[in-house]
């Protein structure tokens, strides 16, 4: 863990909108071939702080590097390294997913056989499918392919969970475990507790555009536990979840 | 040396030379194109709709058109002028009568033309003499564009030496002459108006501008490649429309291809300039829900006004002046000019320029108010 390189480095980032600071003064690092997680309630920052990464927002000031490259000086060479997934973004209408992909792959001038992305993703049957007769869980594995066209060295996702049933949570969780284990780094944000705790390897908490506490979930809960803290309730050995799952069938529902 | 190397290679393996943005224009028409197949309401506006006037005017107008041409007592009839006129189906040659008899059938509108054709002395050429009647001057106007045309015919040009007209009527066409280029245009407004419109909105409101710029895709391939796909499908459409005017109205094409390409040279700057529109329409419209009306605020008044179904000269004269302000008008003149009259393109200058000077006006709003966001 020592030694590990930074990909993205944000120093003092500022966002300021007309009477409103949406991120005063965030700092972190986020390393190579890491699961990183943005966790926060709405409205802390965390999808503004994103994008300002992504190169899609003007910053007020502070500074990022993201793979050497300033976000400045370099958009372009950044964004031809980034894969994004977008909170609710739409895809062009009236195509099917193969053709959506080859639009991505001209956009980033990248020369990928379709299927093979969508068999990443396990979408091959929905090859001919419009986006929009796809079910959320397919709706994100299908974003998640469309941010791999590229290769990208780090991808961003923004709550690619929510909304789903419990299945296709977990299924997302091992697509994107093996996306990390292939080598690509990821960022993403979440709601969901359970999620980053299974999923990152180190979380930032942001609240009113500041980070509160970062460090891997199991040092997180461990000072909490050290100063203390007791649930109200003795934990049992499953959850409610466990029980969804165990009645319902790990298989997706789609 | 060593460190000269270094930068090279660290700088190459994504430096923006590596990305081309004709691909990417490329494959942002592709997929457009695709969607404006696809999209129902384009089709609609582009091709059903044009195409229903066309064919409600064609069987009012033009298909039933009959014109009696006297044939001058002592005329030669065995020429191939005659053989000709004949062969179009639209003209009955009326013969055996007397010089009274004819003049009588002119003056009230029977006849709607009188034609003597004769040998030139000492040639082998023709001579053709039209006298055309005020009592039917709309069929008078149509047999002038028949023999326009046929004397355009390659078989027949070198036997007619001269032909003389006389009481040349007013610029009356057949109805399809008259309708096609005014349908034509408005199929242009639509597509360029709404169909811009309403894809920059969509595609500003669900986000996928935003996820294209998350891509190393430049705005001006996004707006170049939107615009190739509407350009070539607006195309495609006039092209369609022309040809079934032609085939199934009789639309008069005077050089046939040349015409064709002439127009869809119109056709094109057009489409460009309505564009223009479509993108301050998608810049001001907050919802899809404004777009119909604020599109209506400027395709109706033009399909009203433009000459797409009326002549402007029709119109009261306090009206003229809005009629000759708008673009739409020059459009469908310079198509009507370029298609019925034979006219180049250099000779509707006038009317390209007036289009073109819309099409700054329209570009400089649209670059002001456009928004990405």
């Amino acid at each position: 863990m020592e030694t590990k390189k930074a990909i993205i480095s944000v120093k003092n980032l500022v966002k300021k909108y007309d009477d409103f600071v949406a991120v005063q003064g965030l700092s972190f690092e986020v390393y190579e071939h890491e699961i990183f997680g943005l966790l926060g309630p709405n409205g802390a920052g965390k999808t503004t702080t994103l994008e300002i990464i992504e190169t899609l927002r003007d910053k007020t000031s502070g500074e990022i590097i993201v793979d050497g490259f300033s976000v400045d000086k370099q958009p372009q060479d950044i964004k031809q390294i980034i894969g994004v997934q977008l909170q609710a973004a739409g895809y062009y209408p009236n195509l099917n997913l193969i053709e959506l992909i080859e639009l991505f792959a001209g956009l980033y001038g990248a020369s990928i056989k379709p299927m093979e992305m969508l068999e990443k993703v396990n979408l091959q049957d929905k090859a001919k499918a419009k986006y929009k007769a796809l079910s959320g869980g397919q709706k994100q594995r299908f974003s998640i392919a469309t941010t791999l066209i590229n290769q990208p060295k780090i991808i961003f996702l923004d709550e690619p969970t929510t909304g789903l049933d419990p299945q296709a949570r977990r299924n997302l969780w091992d697509l994107i475990t093996e996306i990390r284990n292939a080598g690509t780094t990821v960022v993403i944000t979440t709601h969901y507790m359970d999620e980053a705790e299974q999923l990152c390897d180190r979380v930032a908490f942001v609240e009113r555009g500041q980070i509160i506490a970062l460090d891997t979930p199991d040092n997180l809960i461990d000072k909490l536990v050290s100063s203390g803290f007791e649930r109200k309730k003795e934990v049992k050995k499953a959850n409610l979840e466990d029980v969804f799952i165990n009645l319902t069938g790990q298989e997706w529902r789609e | 040396m060593q460190k000269d190397i270094h930068e090279r290679n660290s700088d190459s393996p994504s430096g923006a030379g590596g990305y081309n943005n004709l691909t990417a224009t490329l494959a942002l028409a592709k997929a457009s194109f695709r969607s404006i197949m696809r999209s129902p309401s384009a089709v609609v506006f582009t091709l059903a709709f044009p195409l229903i006037f066309i064919l409600v005017f064609g069987f009012l107008g033009g298909g039933g058109t009959r014109i009696d041409v006297g044939v001058t007592p002592g005329a030669d009839v065995n020429n191939p002028v005659m053989g000709m006129l004949e062969k179009t189906g639209m003209i009955r040659l009326v013969k055996d009568k007397s010089k009274a008899e004819f003049d009588k059938l002119l003056e009230k509108g029977n006849v709607d033309a009188m034609i003597d054709v004769h040998r030139k002395v000492n040639s082998a050429a023709y001579s053709v003499n039209v006298v055309y009647t005020s009592a039917s001057r709309d069929k008078g106007g149509i047999l002038k564009s028949v023999l326009n045309n046929i004397f355009y015919d390659k078989t027949l040009k070198p036997t007619v030496a001269e032909i003389k007209e006389s009481t040349i009527t007013g610029r009356e066409y057949k109805t399809i002459d008259f309708i096609l280029p005014g349908q034509l245009g408005f199929s242009l407004l639509s597509t360029g108006v709404f169909g811009t419109a309403f894809v920059f909105l969509s595609l500003r409101q669900t986000l996928v501008i935003k996820r294209f710029f998350a891509t190393p895709v430049r705005r001006s391939s996004i707006v170049i490649g939107e615009g190739i796909a509407r350009i070539g499908f607006a195309l495609i459409g006039a092209l369609f429309i022309i040809l079934i005017g032609h085939f199934f109205f009789g639309f008069t094409l005077v050089h046939g291809a040349l015409t064709v390409v002439n127009m869809l040279m119109l056709a094109t700057l057009g489409v460009i300039v309505f564009m223009g529109f479509g993108f301050i329409i998608s810049g001001i419209a907050k919802s899809e829900s404004m777009v119909p009306p604020i599109s209506n605020i400027i395709t109706l008044p033009q399909f009203l006004l433009s000459g797409t179904f009326f002549s402007i000269e029709a119109f009261p004269s306090w009206l003229q002046p809005i009629s000759r302000a708008l673009p739409l008008t020059y459009l469908n003149d310079a198509m009507r000019k370029v298609a019925f009259e034979g006219l180049g393109l250099w000779d509707v200058k006038f009317q390209i320029m007036i289009l073109l000077l819309w099409g700054i006006g329209i570009y400089a709003v649209a670059v002001k108010v456009f928004k990405w966001e």
